[in-house]
């Protein structure tokens, strides 16, 4: 299974290279240049080291208790991305792709970004290594997240407001690609998340599962066995994918996928690719995708800016139809309510994306005996997110 | 059923030795009436071969001209089966040999075989998928080339002696050679050294080339006329003719397809 993609960057049908001819020689030089670096031993090293002194890695996973003993059945578990620096797991990839533009030779970064929490580690690399950075956001989201913005300034990065389409992270990465077209020879395009053209979904799978190598490790020293079940929330995949792969041979362990489904998965106003989409290419990928059925994309919508958007990582796709992992879906308000479940009986105030992944353990939990054990990736922090839980629970800031 | 126009209109061209002139359009922008009229406007002010742009709402290789284009074309209601049955209605008018020109996921959804067979009988010549390169673009090549409708790929300035293989493996009719890295409508001059690169695309590929990207006037259009088989003009097109509003939208695209014409020919 951990061969996948193939050749030609599929997993099963989904994957591929749906590129404009621009950017094939790009794409072509940065498959090379991965398999080159990926091999080595001084670039596994420089990484490990970073992770180390500056991400603040391992990551701890703790025993919810409180929350645990709440809900009543499985122990609950949190692998702790949120206290990585800058607050999610997108530092991991950031900081891979950042070593590996640097050994590529490339000075200039940009990047998409919906909630900003990529945008931020995209540009806490940059400032850490000395690099210009460009960061393309929705217009809509630059409103929601401005805190992010302001962060991603202070950190030395220039952020750019998209006002085409629906002003949200699909067209941030519609306006980062176009840069990236014009660009080509002295830009690097650091994807945030498992998706795009072969080979950023394997890139960025392999960067994150970071996270999925420990959490096994620390659950077996824990636990002496492997957990259950593993849930983690999915927008374009990447922290579900670094969770899940590292477990993907381990055929007893369940992975349950967490989609947004927004005000509901009937009313159209959702983010679940998997659950409601059709099969179609986008940004560089075969993958599901809301859309209609003259193949024109639908805007997405969530609470959590991170998971909105109208497609899926592909090996999220292939895991789908092969039936390795569930793909369920949650609530805007069922997911605000697991946040403030969380804060109260833990003391932890996650983000909205990872509040998906709790609301989903509560519920998986309940039926599941006490020595069971579920493993949340609790992907990031919940301070950007107060004013939008403020707003949705109508408190005046 | 009729012998395909563009392979027939590309065999005049080289025998006359003139430069064919390639507009494009995205097809419902304003609505689909003006296309309709602007379309047979164009090709009797000297379109030799004419684009119809499928518009998507994600086009990631459009500069802001064709993105604003693509957008107004869907909120009018265009569409892929909507511009089949324009390129039906227009048969009865024109001649002149029509390459639909659109982004993968539209294409997909129809599916490979229905659309080949749609849009022969519809009257299309030919198709251009600008996210589609040769390596996935495979079951599409194989619908269109049994339903003879020939298969347009791009080639551009950061295209090596691979791609320009990988390219000539696929295509037939004409090679799209995009002259700046960069979205269309670009305002930027064409780089050092393009008619080198021209000539090593069609030695390489064996087919005619089409240059596009950035052309707004006639005295360009004459410039790259002078190393190129086709001269596209996109995105200028697009805006003079959203600049004219609905009712000046099919005189201004003669006038300015004239006005190209005859700079191509006094060159």
């Amino acid at each position: 299974m951990s061969a996948l993609p193939d050749r030609k960057g599929r997993f099963g049908e989904f994957g591929g290279q749906f590129v404009p001819e621009t950017l094939m020689p790009a794409v072509g030089e940065l498959e090379r240049e991965y398999k080159r670096w990926s091999r080595d031993a001084e670039f596994k090293k420089e990484l490990d080291g970073l992770h180390r002194e500056y991400t603040g890695r391992p990551t701890l996973l703790y025993h919810a208790r409180r929350l645990s003993e709440h809900v009543g059945g499985a122990k609950i578990y949190l692998k702790r991305e949120d206290l990585c620096h800058t607050g999610a797991h997108k530092i991991n990839n950031a900081l891979g792709q950042g070593l590996l533009a640097k050994r590529m030779g490339k000075k200039r970064i940009i990047a998409e970004t919906g909630a900003g929490q990529h945008g931020v580690a995209t540009a806490t690399m940059t400032a850490l290594m000395d690099m210009t950075c460009d960061v393309y956001m929705g217009v809509d989201d630059v409103q929601r997240q401005s805190l992010n913005v302001f962060r991603m300034k202070l950190l030395g990065a220039n952020v750019s407001a998209v006002e085409s389409g629906s002003r949200t992270l699909k067209d941030a990465i519609n306006e980062a690609m176009r840069d990236w077209v014009t660009n080509i020879a002295t830009t690097y395009y650091l994807v945030g998340s498992t998706m795009g053209p072969h080979p950023y979904p394997l890139i960025v799978r392999d960067f994150q599962s970071v996270i999925g190598k420990e959490a096994r490790k620390q659950i077996l020293k824990v636990e002496d066995r492997l957990p259950d079940v593993l849930i983690a929330c999915v927008g374009g995949g990447s922290n579900a994918m670094g969770l899940f792969h590292p477990f993907l041979r381990d055929t007893n362990v369940r992975m349950i996928g967490v989609e947004a489904a927004g005000g509901g998965l009937d009313g159209g106003r959702h983010s679940a690719s998997i659950s409601k989409g059709e099969v179609g290419v986008l940004h560089g990928k075969k993958t599901y995708l809301l859309q209609d059925e003259l193949g024109q994309i639908r805007e997405a919508h969530s609470i959590a800016p991170g998971l909105d958007y109208p497609g899926v990582g592909p090996e999220h796709a292939w895991l789908h139809d092969t039936g390795r992992a569930e793909y369920r879906a949650i609530t805007d308000e069922q997911a605000i309510e697991a946040l403030q479940l969380l804060a109260r009986t833990e003391g932890i105030v996650c983000a909205l994306e990872s509040s998906h992944a709790v609301a989903e353990a509560a519920r998986v939990a309940r039926d599941m005996s006490k020595d069971s054990i579920i493993v949340v990736n609790l992907s990031g922090r919940g301070d950007k997110d107060m004013p939008s839980v403020a707003d949705y629970l109508g408190v005046e800031l | 059923m009729a012998r395909n126009r563009l392979k027939k209109t590309l065999a005049k061209l080289a025998k006359d030795g003139r430069t064919g002139l390639v507009p494009y359009l995205t097809v419902g922008d304003p609505d689909m009436e003006t296309s309709r009229r602007a379309v047979l406007a164009i090709a009797e002010a000297g379109a030799d071969i004419i684009e119809l742009g499928i518009p998507f709402s994600d086009p990631i290789a459009d500069g802001t001209v064709i993105q604003g284009s693509s957008q107004r074309a869907l909120a009018a209601g265009s569409s892929l089966p909507r511009v089949l049955e324009l390129v039906s209605a227009l048969r009865k008018d024109t001649d002149v040999p029509f390459v639909l020109f659109g982004y993968y996921n539209p294409f997909f959804r129809y599916g490979h075989d229905r659309l080949a067979a749609d849009a022969k009988v519809a009257g299309v010549d030919a198709i251009l998928c600008v996210d589609l390169p040769p390596e996935e673009g495979k079951d599409m090549a194989r619908a269109c080339k049994a339903a003879d409708i020939e298969r347009i790929y791009l080639l551009a300035p950061t295209s090596d002696d691979a791609r320009i293989a990988a390219v000539k493996k696929i295509a037939s009719g004409f090679v799209y050679f995009v002259s700046v890295t960069g979205v269309t409508g670009a305002r930027v001059s064409a780089p050092e050294g393009i008619d080198a690169l021209v000539a090593r695309v069609r030695e390489g590929v064996g087919l005619p080339v089409g240059v596009g990207f950035g052309i707004s006037s006639a005295e360009q259009a004459a410039e790259v006329g002078k190393y190129a088989d086709l001269v596209v003009v996109g995105s200028a097109l697009v805006r003079i003719m959203h600049e004219a509003g609905s009712d000046g939208a099919e005189d201004a695209a003669r006038r300015f397809v004239a006005e190209l014409r005859r700079g191509l020919d006094a060159a």
